[in-house]
């Protein structure tokens, strides 16, 4: 028998390949072998890790030694120092995410990034993920068998309603009770979809999910289809990730090979497939019923509510759309119990949450953390300060629909209630960081442009709300605003809120009014005194 | 045969493979269509008919849903499809400078293709990559952590 001494990850994400990963990955088979350790050693490619500050990244288990950024000519070194000889390479090891102060749930975890809690990111970048063998030694489908042999549907939803998962995709709906909602629906044929058209500026976290642990969504599919009486799925995968829906492809064939798809799985009465749709290039398709008329064939333009999908989705049939990581959490929640679940988070909110960390920071990436950490932890803890020891002005939570922080909340914890409380919202769990170089209505332009862009354009609020908004933006960005304009703004902002069909429009109005609550000041420099305080707006229309 | 000949064998082969791969379905439409885009570079009217002729649906109802998503053009794009991501994320990382410079190099502005068909260059929304912003996509590679004076470089690779 072989015994496998150590183990090598190799990213494969497709800013890594375009670094030459590879070459990375080929020269790294080509060294071992020339060593004759092919045998102790297991090399493979991953997903993406998260340390998007390093990439290609060379992981290096079981040291859990990270390496990186690697360039292909690097690689003899390594196998020599390292695979060969066993020693680290300290030259090449990627700067390290050391923790600072005293958290109580630091609860290190030997990997990539220390403190952080994994639970919907557990296998990603650890395990194989085109090779089901490999999510199936790493506890995968125990959940399912666990459903199928020892619980009812009923069960199944209670366990999630006890452990309080609440949805991941921006508005934190208790996921069990949507179960319960389809379950109880009336009608023969059900669907259950998998919402993975991410598309909120700023947020990664269901490609980092799909590409890394594409079976732990099959299974959690299986598990809801399952508990709302459906036999059949679809996983909208949105166009432009080609890598997830490839490996999401991978992972049907091989399930359903292994019979974990198709009929009477496990010799049950319970029969279940999934299709992939792909996408082409809309925000808007992940509001849920403009996801469900994409899928049939037309223009992603939300219906009018109600009826809910719950009641009447897809093709006229109750229909459960969940997220993509909302979804990662069932199977641990099934294998562990809702106690387990509980145990992390806050009350309100239990559990982990998925955060991409961007802007003016020294590391961006992906951190999953127990909900109700602050802002002022994420900054200092993972983001290691900002760049160049620039000051922190602003936040961006939850992508272009999502709240402008300033300062003063940095210490909010970061769960859906809290949030709610301080009046802003979670969202997608993207947070844009800003520091003091950045305008504000510079920044709310590009929102404003973003909308306006994406705009299905069916309902008149949000056609032509957006673009007022954008052209008003743009006068003030040059020099020709007035005061009266920020009146209309905060007018187009409430009339987006409360007269739009969906929720995109209804969002949209939330960065222009938190900045003009937050930072009016710095707006009105703009209109009275004709100037751009942080110098980023040229005042081309000043006429002198 | 006539340039226009060999086009039409090019339509009507991609439009084959696409239905057989679907099935001739009207919900499968947006997957018909992004391979069709995917093969020929855009949608041309004449693939259009075709489609609406073998799904029996309206070509205006085809039109309506090609003309509503980003990744279907119904005009011609160049041989190389420039996408720059201009969401908040790219833009707070430095996208401005980016976009400046892009736009100077190819001498292009947002939507426009170049006269020889050689470039096209639009603005694209978040494409999910922003752990490594700002970010130009050409083709089908991504490039992430763009700095103005790296672009020459990297459009240059692209040398047909």
């Amino acid at each position: 028998m072989k015994t496998i001494r150590s183990m090598v990850l190799v990213s494969s994400d497709p800013v890594s390949m375009e670094r030459g990963g590879q070459s990375v990955f080929d020269n790294l088979q080509a060294e071992i072998q020339k060593f004759g350790i092919q045998d102790e050693i297991s090399i493979t490619q991953v997903g993406d890790v998260g340390r998007h500050d390093a990439l290609p990244v060379v992981i290096v288990y079981p040291e859990a030694v990270i390496y990186g950024p690697v360039l292909p000519e690097n690689v003899a070194f390594l196998v020599e120092e390292h695979l060969y000889k066993g020693r680290v390479a300290s030259d090449f090891q990627a700067s390290q995410k050391e923790l600072t102060g005293k958290i109580a749930w630091l609860n290190a975890r030997k990997g990539t990034m220390p403190a952080e809690q994994r639970i919907v990111l557990e296998r990603a970048g650890i395990i194989d993920p085109t090779n089901i063998e490999d999510y199936i030694l790493h506890e995968g489908y125990q959940a399912i068998g666990k459903v199928l042999a020892e619980m009812t549907p009923k069960d199944v939803m209670d366990e999630l309603k006890n452990s309080g998962l609440r949805g991941r995709g921006g508005a934190g709906f208790p996921t069990g009770l949507k179960w319960t909602f389809v379950a109880g629906a009336k009608g023969d044929k059900k669907y259950v979809i998998c919402n993975a058209d991410e598309s909120e500026p700023g947020t990664f976290k269901d490609r980092l999910i799909l590409e890394g642990d594409p079976h732990s969504i099959i299974e959690a599919m299986m598990i809801a289809a399952y508990a709302v009486g459906s036999d059949e799925g679809y996983l909208y995968i949105r166009g432009e990730y080609a890598l997830a829906q490839e490996r999401v492809k991978i992972a049907i064939s091989q399930a359903r090979e292994m019979g974990l798809l198709g009929k009477n799985i496990f010799g049950s009465d319970f029969s279940f497939d999934l299709h992939i749709h792909s996408g082409a290039g809309a925000y808007i398709c992940g509001e849920e019923t403009a996801l469900l008329e994409s899928i049939e064939g037309r223009r992603g333009e939300p219906r009018a509510r109600p009826p809910y999908p719950t009641t009447s989705g897809l093709w006229g049939k109750p229909t459960l759309v969940n997220n993509v990581e909302t979804l990662a959490n069932v199977p641990a929640i099934i294998r562990n119990g809702a106690e387990w679940y509980k145990s992390f988070g806050t009350p309100s909110s239990p559990g982990t949450k998925v955060y991409t960390i961007l802007g003016n920071v020294n590391v961006t990436g992906l951190i999953e953390v127990p909900m109700g950490i602050t802002l002022r932890e994420v900054l200092s803890i993972y983001a290691k300060g900002m760049k160049n020891d620039a000051t922190f002005k602003m936040a961006q939570t939850g992508g272009s629909s999502g709240s402008i922080i300033p300062a003063s909340l940095q210490d909010t914890p970061m769960d859906f209630d809290s949030f709610q409380k301080a009046g802003v919202a979670l969202g997608s769990g993207a947070l844009l960081i800003c520091d003091d170089n950045n305008c504000v209505v510079d920044l709310a332009k590009v929102l404003q442009n973003f909308f306006r862009k994406e705009s299905c354009s069916k309902c008149n609020p949000c056609r032509i709300g957006n673009e007022r908004a954008f052209s008003i933006l743009e006068n003030i960005s040059q020099g020709t605003g007035t005061m009266q304009d920020l009146d209309d703004l905060m007018l187009i902002s409430k009339n987006l809120n409360e007269l739009s069909n969906c929720g995109l429009g209804q969002t949209a109005g939330t960065p222009v009014h938190d900045i003009l609550t937050h930072f009016r000041a710095e707006v009105e420099a703009h209109i009275k005194l004709k100037v751009c305080p942080t110098g980023v707006c040229q005042m081309s229309g000043i006429r002198i | 045969m006539t340039i226009e000949g060999v086009f039409n064998i090019e339509i009507q082969e991609a439009v084959d493979k696409a239905i057989l791969l679907h099935g001739e379905s009207r919900s499968e439409l947006i997957p018909i269509l992004n391979d069709v885009n995917r093969a020929l570079g855009y949608l041309p009217a004449e693939a259009l008919e075709e489609i609406s002729h073998r799904l029996k649906s309206p070509r205006s109802s085809l039109f309506s849903v090609a003309s509503f998503y980003h990744m279907l053009s119904t005009k011609p794009r160049g041989k190389h499809v420039i996408q720059f991501c201009e969401s908040a994320p790219c833009h707070v990382a430095g996208g401005r400078e980016v976009w400046q410079t892009l736009r100077n190099l190819v001498s292009l502005e947002d939507g426009e293709t170049s006269t020889d068909g050689k470039w096209s260059l639009i603005t694209t929304s978040c494409l999910g990559l922003c752990g490594v912003g700002p970010v130009i996509v050409i083709d089908e590679d991504a490039y992430g952590n763009v700095k103005p004076d790296q672009i020459a470089d990297i459009l240059a690779k692209y040398t047909d």
